[in-house]
């Protein structure tokens, strides 16, 4: 039976002309549904001098990359974002659509999710298909402050949407032998009849890529003051990681938002991550157990960060902070076995 | 200006606790609030109305309750505030939602003049979805203006503000009639005077039900205008590890050289990480 809605269409989200970490594990996602239900994986790249990701969706698991490229849409607005995304999606018909939890994704989801409309569900962490014949997305998504998990549905309406969580799921390693079509979309719309104007952007002085580290030194409330965080800062300059902070350490503006891990932060998922001075509150959780190893140092042997930690030292960051920065120093320790065991 | 403000009345989420046993919500003891960030949305609209006169009517769809939220908004010194409020909205999810308060906004528009500006809060604490104001927007053909963090200058038909992005500030332009969505950053939140405690005393909000919209679409309303449903909810699992303590930095320091994470992240045995 040929359905009238098929396909998993994942939004790619760009700035200059690279694309956001969240769009290819979107892609990834989708090929996982996509395999259980025999669909295909599209990718909706627009912007200005951005065929090179389209090509690049596809090397991350697109089937087809639908390619809209003019000058209007050199920066996102969401007029012209959602009058090209709509053209799209009425032509192609996609049973899905998912676009990153991203302040500009989630903009555009708003708007076309109306227009179409149909329902939308917001900030989801877990994202499954139903098998054949029904089909039916499965979003899940925290509810009340990550105290709950919801699954939502939408049955009646196509396609089915959902803004999905930078940071959460997997993307597929790049295949650059990977083969798929490009398909360019006309679109017109001149300047003059747009009435959002982008002046200027001003990129974040204190920029710190959270997501892609490897390794990350996270302080809370414990640190006390950004003094404390001088410490932390050192640790990871020695680690070759960059320092994390709980959302207190924000709110006291300790530290930049760009540094916040957790619900209203990022998603982390580092190989080595050092939580110092956190308690280890669910908001904060959910956004770093991800991680490979997890290392905790609290005062207080009951925090509830231990019950997610791999190793734990139970102890004074003042004390522990400092020694750790000599034993990182001093380089690997003599006592230490050749090593290569897995934990 | 006319500036219509949308405000909820939220559970406090910050004191939900879970029933872990039947994984049910305890709502008993929580306090009601007006959701935060639509006071900080309140705030732009009467910074605004000071700078330029003009008048700040608040919209609420909700239960009959929630005439306390909008007592609230007129002590702080709205004009008016209206509750759009009847059974048959009941039930409504983000498509619904922005249904009705659309209407509504062009209702207010009728009853006072036309809106120049919408402003809705980033999110809610209990439907936490953020896509009332874009829904809003998108229905009533405004502008658009999400995650606004300063409001730079209104002059003549345009308005400038600094949007928030992951990585930066934008700064951008459009024309009115526009919806913005807003930050907490943008201000902070006045309290009440007493003149003002006591006209929220005396105020009646004005309230609007199914009968008051003649042309609503009743199939876009409540449960049945929704397409999303909710089919099953859970309590998440805090994942549990086996923790290995250790008696200080060193020790610390050589339990990890004992994993495969010094050759995963390359560390060098002379210069250690
Ligand atoms: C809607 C919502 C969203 C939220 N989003 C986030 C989010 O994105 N990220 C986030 O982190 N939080 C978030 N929170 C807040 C979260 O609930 C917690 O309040 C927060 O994570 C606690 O931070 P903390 O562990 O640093 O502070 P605390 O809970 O105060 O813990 C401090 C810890 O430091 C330890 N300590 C104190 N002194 C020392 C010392 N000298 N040496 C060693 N240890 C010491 C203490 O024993 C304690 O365990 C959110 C909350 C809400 C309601
Ligand atoms: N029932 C409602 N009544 C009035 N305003 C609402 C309502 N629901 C949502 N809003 C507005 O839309 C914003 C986003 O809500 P949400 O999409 O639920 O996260 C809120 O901050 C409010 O400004």
């Amino acid at each position: 039976m040929e359905l009238e809605y098929q396909g998993i269409m994942v939004w790619v989200e760009q700035r200059d002309g690279v694309a956001k970490p969240v769009s290819w594990q979107l892609i990834g996602q989708a090929r996982r549904m996509a395999e259980k239900i025999g669909a295909e994986v599209y990718a909706l790249v627009q912007g200005e001098q951005v065929e090179h990701l389209a090509r690049e969706a596809i090397c991350y698991g697109a089937d087809r990359a639908y390619l809209i490229e003019h000058p209007v849409l050199r920066e996102y607005r969401t007029e012209p974002y959602s009058v090209s995304t709509l053209d799209v999606i009425r032509q192609v018909k996609p049973e899905i659509v998912l676009i990153g939890a991203t302040y500009q994704g989630r903009d555009l989801a708003g708007a076309i999710a109306t227009h179409l409309p149909t329902g939308l569900t917001a900030d989801t962490t877990m994202l499954d298909v139903e098998p054949n014949p029904s089909r039916l997305l499965l979003a899940s998504r925290p509810a009340f402050s990550e105290k709950l998990m919801a699954t939502i549905l939408c049955k009646k309406y196509k396609p089915q949407m959902a803004t999905a969580r930078p940071g959460i799921f997997e993307a597929l390693p790049r295949d650059d032998s990977r083969t798929g079509q490009i398909i360019r979309v006309p679109f017109d719309m001149k300047e003059d009849d747009i009435a959002t104007k982008v002046l200027k952007f001003y990129q974040d002085e204190d920029r710190v890529n959270l997501e892609d580290a490897e390794v990350i030194v996270a302080g809370g409330r414990g640190m006390g003051g950004p003094e404390g965080f001088a410490a932390l800062k050192q640790l990871a300059d020695l680690l070759g990681g960059v320092v994390g902070a709980s959302r207190p350490c924000v709110d006291e503006e300790w530290i930049s938002h760009a540094h916040q891990v957790g619900q209203t932060g990022k998603t982390v998922r580092p190989k080595l991550y050092i939580a110092v001075g956190i308690s280890g509150a669910v908001q904060h959780t959910i956004g770093m157990t991800g991680s490979d190893v997890i290392v905790a140092i609290n005062k207080d042997p009951n925090a509830p960060i231990f019950d997610v930690a791999h190793y734990g030292i139970v102890g004074d960051w003042q004390e522990v902070v400092p020694e750790l920065i000599k034993a990182v120093s001093a380089g690997k320790p003599a006592a230490a076995a050749t090593g290569g065991a897995s934990r | 200006m006319h500036i219509v403000v949308c405000v909820k009345q939220v559970p406090d989420s910050r004191e939900i606790r879970i029933d872990t046993k039947t994984g049910t919500l305890i709502r008993e003891g929580v306090p009601s609030i007006v959701n935060p960030y639509d006071l900080h949305g309140l705030e732009a609209a009467l910074q605004l109305r000071e700078q330029h006169g003009g008048r700040v009517t608040v919209i609420t769809m909700g239960p009959p309750m929630a005439e306390k939220a909008l007592k609230e908004t007129i002590s702080l010194g709205a004009d008016d505030a209206v509750l759009v409020t009847d059974r048959k909205f009941g039930g409504a999810d983000t498509l619904a939602t922005s249904y009705v308060l659309a209407e509504a906004i062009r209702k207010a528009a009728d009853t006072w003049g036309p809106v120049d500006l919408v402003i809705a809060g980033k999110q809610t604490l209990d439907g936490d979805t953020g896509q009332v104001g874009p829904g809003i927007a998108c229905r009533l053909g405004l502008q658009q203006l999400t995650y606004v963090e300063k409001i730079v200058a209104v002059e003549g038909r345009r308005i400038r503000v600094e949007r928030r992005l992951e990585d930066g500030l934008e700064v951008v332009e459009t024309s009115l009639p526009a919806l913005l969505t807003v930050l907490k950053e943008i201000n902070t939140v006045r309290r009440a005077s007493l003149p003002g405690m006591i006209a929220a005393a005396r105020y009646k909000p004005i309230v609007w039900t199914v009968a008051d919209f003649p042309d609503i679409d009743v199939t876009k309303i409540g449960l049945k205008g929704s397409p999303t449903v909710v089919s099953r909810s859970w309590v998440p699992e805090v994942r549990k590890v086996d923790t290995t303590y250790v008696d200080g930095a060193a020790e610390l320091w050589e339990a990890l050289w004992a994993t495969d994470l010094p050759e995963r992240l390359g560390w060098s045995a002379e210069e250690g990480a």
